[in-house]
């Protein structure tokens, strides 16, 4: 038993040095062979650091939303086949607001916010199309947002419809490049406002649009000058996302109240949270993994053809080689091993290049969204070929490892 | 002197299109320990067939075959191989050496199959190689030696795992006149050391150096004769 153990470990080693002289030995062809084996692992590696990058990318993100946040809104999140009915849904109005603020109890902050886009300018500088976004107090604690220079506006600011601004980071940068904005007039739109603080830097939504260049009035100066009838969003903090449930049932008992909902008929309105990204991006996720899979199956499947195909050459090539074998004493799976080595080696080649080849193309892949090639993906790469390059060669190596010694020897 | 191989009315056959080839006929052969014999016979005589009988690489289709004492007819695949890795030392005419592979890993790959650890195999392959006087050639590969010294390794191949038997077939088919002398006296001087060898040749003067000539023609023995008597120890 020992002894067949020994000489199982020494075939094994025999048939990797042989197999690396054979590969040497037809650099080119081996090369070719692979070459399935490399778009694969190319693809299945750039697939994993392109999922895994919008994954991170995804996570930081989301985070911005806030996980105990809900948003009451005419629309709901990713759903694009009832629009005509939000659509035709009544406005949500400050009376309803205002109620909710009255009634709420299983919630910390509630804020009102409207919005629209104008241009913002000041002396000979103006910037186009800035979100000007009407809100409360409330609505800068609600999204973790703090100011860099100067102050937000009270909750008498708000509701007094005072004519003061906080200016996001961008549109600071902007229409104020070399002087500080704070005590600065600014005009909106035709309306001048009194700048009284800028945010920290955001960053960007899920890199779409950035949540910099925003501006925040007053809920009631907004109404006073851009327009009453417009209807709003109301941002709810449940305040622990434990009791998300709770706080989402208590809102829609309200909204039901104050809108005149009766009973039995659904509601006229929508309560948004994350949860809804989160469902819609592991959705997309799951469509890119699965493009990604079928690409990935197909050219390794190529790839698994191309090595049997060169292997069955190789086994008929080396007759005499394998006949050589077994007159000195190479049994069946003596022979069956070494052209099993040799086709998941000539696999592994060709996983080891496409990693190469994927790894500055990951760094590309990086420009765009910040990743890095996992090591797990590499892991299950470098298995992957090893599979391929064994299920590929388990004929051609059947077929070595029963030929006829007599007849193999006297194979020309 | 016991029998290293004992066969007693064997028949080989093939099935050739819609006819049987009969290749051996009811042959019988007792070859002893120590022995120095040739098989010589023209072609279609059945001495090719005969050697991979006594090869292992072949059994036959009825009779019996007993090397050392085990029944060799019905011995599985893997049985054969591992008969053949211990047992039997090949040399072929065209010497049938690994061409990538150098000498010392040409004469040390029986004795990877059969399981020895590195270092013995080395120090066994070395001994083998000193002995044909090719120690000197160990990191050569096959293309950058002379047929003669290509002949010389698979002799050490073929003695490295210390055979029972050494079987030859046209060990000088493919060398000069000189060449192929030097080849004879080096299986004369192991014949001498003690070893069993079978010669499979064509040629009279080649089947001169046994001791012992076994004719064939048509699957069957024709003659047997004993050249030179072996002196009894």
């Amino acid at each position: 038993m020992k002894r067949n153990f020994s000489s199982f470990w020494f075939e094994i080693r025999e048939g990797i040095g042989m197999s690396f002289s054979a590969i040497r030995a037809n650099k080119m062809r081996s090369s070719l062979t692979t070459l399935g084996i490399v778009i694969g692992i190319v693809s299945v590696t750039l697939m994993g650091t392109a999922i895994e990058g919008l994954d991170r990318a995804f996570n930081e993100n989301i985070t911005k939303l806030g996980a105990d946040n809900l948003y009451v809104q005419k629309f709901a999140w990713f759903d694009n086949d009832n629009w005509w009915k939000f659509r035709n849904r009544k406005d949500i109005k400050m009376e309803q607001f205002f109620v909710v603020q009255r009634e709420i109890t299983s919630a910390t902050l509630v804020t009102p916010v409207v919005g629209t886009v104008k241009t913002v300018q000041h002396k000979s500088k103006d910037l186009p199309g800035v979100f000007t976004v009407g809100t409360s107090d409330q609505f800068f604690p609600l999204n973790n947002m703090n100011v860099e220079y100067g102050r937000v506006f009270t909750e008498a600011e708000a509701f007094g419809g005072r004519p003061v601004v906080v200016l996001g980071s961008a549109v600071a940068e902007n229409v104020f490049p070399n002087e500080s904005p704070v005590g600065k007039n600014v005009r909106v739109g035709t309306h001048t406002y009194r700048c009284i603080g800028v945010l920290e830097k955001q960053g960007s939504f899920l890199g779409l649009f950035s949540l910099d260049n925003r501006v925040f009035v007053p809920i009631n100066s907004f109404f006073t000058r851009f327009g009453s009838e417009w209807g709003i969003q109301i941002h709810v903090k449940a305040g622990d996302s434990k009791n998300m449930d709770e706080t989402k049932e208590e809102l829609r008992g309200i909204l039901r109240k104050v809108r005149r909902v009766p009973p039995g008929i659904e509601d006229d309105f929508a309560i948004n949270q994350q949860d809804l990204f989160i469902q819609t991006f592991n959705a997309i996720g799951l469509v890119i993994a699965g493009i990604g899979l079928f690409i990935t199956a197909l050219s390794l499947f190529v790839g698994a053809i191309g090595i049997m195909n060169i292997m069955f050459v190789t086994v008929k090539e080396r007759t005499k080689e394998i006949g050589i074998r077994k007159a000195i004493g190479a049994r069946r799976k003596t022979i069956l091993l070494q052209f099993l080595i040799e086709s998941s080696s000539l696999s592994l080649f060709g996983g080891i290049l496409g990693i190469i080849i994927s790894y500055p193309l990951s760094l590309l892949i990086n420009q765009f969204i910040p990743t890095s090639m996992p090591i797990a993906i590499i892991v299950v790469a470098i298995l992957i070929s090893l599979i391929v390059g064994v299920v590929s060669g388990l004929l051609p190596a059947i077929r070595a490892s029963k030929l006829d010694p007599v007849e193999a020897l006297r194979y020309e | 002197m016991p029998n290293v191989i004992n066969i007693q009315h064997i028949s080989k056959s093939y099935e050739m299109g819609d006819q049987t080839v009969h290749a051996l006929e009811d042959v019988s052969l007792r070859i002893d320990r120590g022995e120095y014999l040739a098989i010589m016979g023209p072609s279609g005589s059945g001495k090719s067939t005969l050697m991979n009988m006594l090869g292992c690489l072949d059994t036959p289709t009825s009779g019996l075959y007993q090397f050392n004492d085990a029944n060799v007819s019905s011995m599985t695949d893997d049985d054969l191989a591992r008969i053949r890795n211990k047992e039997i030392g090949f040399v072929f005419q065209t010497f049938n050496l690994l061409a990538r592979s150098n000498t010392l890993h040409n004469v040390e790959l029986p004795l990877i199959y059969a399981g020895i650890r590195k270092e013995e195999r080395y120090r066994r392959a070395l001994e083998a190689l000193t002995h044909v006087g090719l120690e000197q050639r160990i990191h050569h590969k096959p293309n950058e030696l002379s047929g003669g010294q290509r002949q010389r390794v698979a002799i050490a191949r073929a003695l490295v795992t210390k055979p029972s038997i050494i079987l030859a077939d046209e060990p000088t088919g493919n060398l000069d006149t000189k060449t192929g002398d030097e080849i004879m006296q080096l299986f004369g001087e192991l014949h001498k050391e003690g070893h069993t060898i079978i010669l499979v040749t064509h040629e009279e003067y080649i089947a001169e150096h046994a001791h012992r000539i076994i004719r064939l023609r048509d699957g069957r023995v024709e003659k047997d004769e004993v050249v030179i008597k072996q002196v009894k120890k």
